[in-house]
């Protein structure tokens, strides 16, 4: 019975996980970009949403694609307030631009969850469950909306994956993670290109937020641990490998939940921070990444 | 031009050291005094970060691991065992320096943002572990610190300006001194600065060693002057991020400048402390300004001025 349990509660946590992870790791992979606002931006989706659906009475379904059409607002701002400046400034050594960028994208991340905590309090918000319903499986009562919010967020990550190996732009994102300069001597616009990795990052993003709400609630005080938790997942399948990112997010997801179930809910992250820091000693490039 | 500048910051670090000293005796508020003793203790904190971002090219996104080793290291001894004070700030020098090594081994190996990875997952666990032995650490709540550098306000903010002037000396030196540059230079480039004969690990270990004890000695004197040590007021990642906004602010790669950075930072902080909530997201708006337009910071423009003079 608990095993099944675990089963169930981890798969859908690791697939939620798993799509909050996987816009990070493309960002990185394509751009060369560590968003630290990543848990910010979640976090406005998730706020935004919830606004939407209740108090402005739009109903879940609305208040889900506007809480992603938030998610993606916010990336956009992240990207031509705080990240472009960066990559742009003349007074910014190149080999400086990675750890401005960290600051950078540190600072505003704070900045939104500051800000948002301001008018929304730190309460945590839920969202109504985008179905109602209590589905039986082995014996093990899940409710509907778990179920759905797993296989949501494992048609986004197809999606996501056919767009990057099946079309044109996809494959030229890929190249952009190559081989940036020759891609630009070939006539593309890289400039394009980025923006449209923030697109998909965004909605990714969004996404991922708002289901974590309707699913476990969130609040603003949560945007650090979101961003944490992205990172080290990523880190854990090699930076920049969505299908490394992939595996990674299972492996957390699992490990935490049989921690929480079998030894204590209090120690729940423990067993995966001390995985990551014996990942990062003994295989620096993660699970499946290239050096 | 050199010789100049180098006389200017001594004759400017000197003025601004006498007036430090002389507030309590233009009748300042305990309150105040208690606000720039903080103040001082951070500098300590910022400047130690400094060598090792800004002169060893360390991303360390937690400063609090080995601040926190420190504060707790002291506060568990005075407040289980009842040492004296010296053997408290002594033995939590000694485990901040253990904590200093332990996380100078995965930066010799790894690069930027992994390594950077690393010190932000040392201070959550070192977070979790002091919940869980909540019996000796007092967990989430705290625990009280019985016996304090001293009970007089003054006394107290003396000691803390005497050591950020000591170790500010210290550290400002160490970054002028051929080991500063050697330092810089590995962190810039490591291979080539082997190349050039220079022991890398040798150099890179003793500036893990040196900001580490510093870390350590100011978390543990800082509790003792708080009389309390907490996750929130030594270990929280908030408190790191304020150190390396400090550090920034005040412009990387100058040791001073961290130090003028943490103190401008926490006096501000004072003064924005009306706005409430939105005090935070005013310091951290004002730091991203200060990245985006000033990436030198604030000393960091003296520094350009001698490079081009």
């Amino acid at each position: 019975m608990t095993g099944l349990q675990i089963l169930i509660d981890g798969f859908a946590i690791s697939a939620l996980y798993a799509l909050a992870a996987v816009g990070f790791t493309l960002m990185f992979g394509v751009s060369g970009v560590l968003n630290l606002s990543h848990g910010g931006i979640m976090v406005v989706a998730a706020l935004i949403g919830w606004w939407a659906a209740g108090t402005l009475g739009l109903g879940v379904y609305a208040g889900t694609l506007v809480g992603i059409l938030a998610g993606l607002i916010t990336a956009y701002l992240t990207y031509f307030v705080v990240v472009r400046p960066i990559q742009r400034s003349r007074k910014i050594p190149r080999e400086e631009t990675e750890i401005f960028l960290l600051t950078g994208t540190l600072l505003w991340g704070i900045m939104i969850q500051v800000g948002f905590a301001a008018i929304f309090s730190d309460n945590p918000v839920t969202m109504r469950p985008l179905i109602g319903g209590v589905a039986t499986i082995g014996g093990v009562r899940v409710p509907w909306n778990e179920i759905m919010i797993a296989v949501l967020a494992w048609v986004v990550i197809g999606l996501l994956w056919l767009l990057i190996n099946r079309t044109r732009v996809g494959k030229s994102m890929l190249a952009a993670s190559i081989n940036p300069r020759g891609l630009t001597l070939l006539g593309f616009d890289l400039s394009r290109i980025y923006l449209l990795v923030w697109t998909i990052y965004g909605v990714l993003a969004g996404g991922a937020g708002v289901l974590l709400a309707s699913f476990l609630g969130v609040s603003t005080a949560n945007a650090g641990q979101l961003t944490a938790s992205a990172f080290s997942i990523v880190v854990l399948g090699g930076l920049g490998n969505v299908s490394g990112s992939l595996i990674a997010a299972f492996v957390v997801g699992y490990l935490e939940t049989v921690t929480a179930y079998v030894i204590a809910p209090t120690l729940r992250p423990i067993p995966a921070l001390i995985l990551l820091v014996l990942v990062v000693y003994f295989r620096p490039q993660g699970l499946l990444g290239r050096r | 031009m050199n010789g100049l500048l180098r006389s200017r910051v001594l004759w400017i670090s000197v003025v601004l050291v006498a007036i430090a000293a002389v507030i309590p005796l233009g009748g300042a508020s305990i309150y105040i005094l208690g606000v720039l003793t903080t103040a001082y203790y951070f500098g300590v904190y910022a400047m130690a970060w400094d060598l090792l971002f800004g002169f060893a090219g360390e991303v360390n996104f937690g400063p609090t691991f080995l601040i926190g080793l420190g504060a707790y290291t002291a506060a568990i001894l005075d407040n289980s065992l009842g040492l004296p004070v010296p053997v408290c700030i002594l033995a939590g020098a000694l485990a901040a320096l253990v904590g200093g090594v332990l996380l100078a081994m995965p930066a010799l190996r790894l690069r930027g943002p992994y390594f950077g990875l690393v010190t932000l997952v040392a201070v959550l666990l070192l977070q979790n572990a002091i919940v869980i032995f909540a019996g000796v650490t007092g967990g989430e709540i705290g625990m009280t610190v019985p016996n304090v550098l001293s009970i007089d306000g003054r006394a107290n903010y003396w000691y803390a300006l005497a050591f950020l002037v000591i170790s500010g000396v210290i550290l400002y030196g160490l970054s002028r001194s051929a080991i500063g540059l050697i330092l810089q230079a590995s962190g810039q480039d490591a291979v080539e600065a082997a190349a050039l004969g220079f022991n890398v690990t040798k150099h890179k270990l003793a500036a893990f060693a040196i900001s580490a004890v510093f870390s350590g000695v100011a978390g543990a004197l800082y509790v003792l002057f708080a009389g309390a040590a907490s996750v929130g007021s030594v270990i929280d990642i908030a408190l790191g991020v304020q150190i390396i906004i400090s550090a920034v602010l005040g412009g990387r790669r100058t040791i001073l400048g961290a130090a003028l950075g943490a103190v401008l930072l926490l006096v501000g902080a004072e003064f924005l402390r009306p706005l409430g909530q939105w005090n935070t997201f005013a310091v951290a708006a004002f730091a991203l300004v200060v990245i985006l337009f000033f990436p030198g910071g604030l000393l960091g423009g003296v520094l350009r001025a001698r490079e081009q003079g």
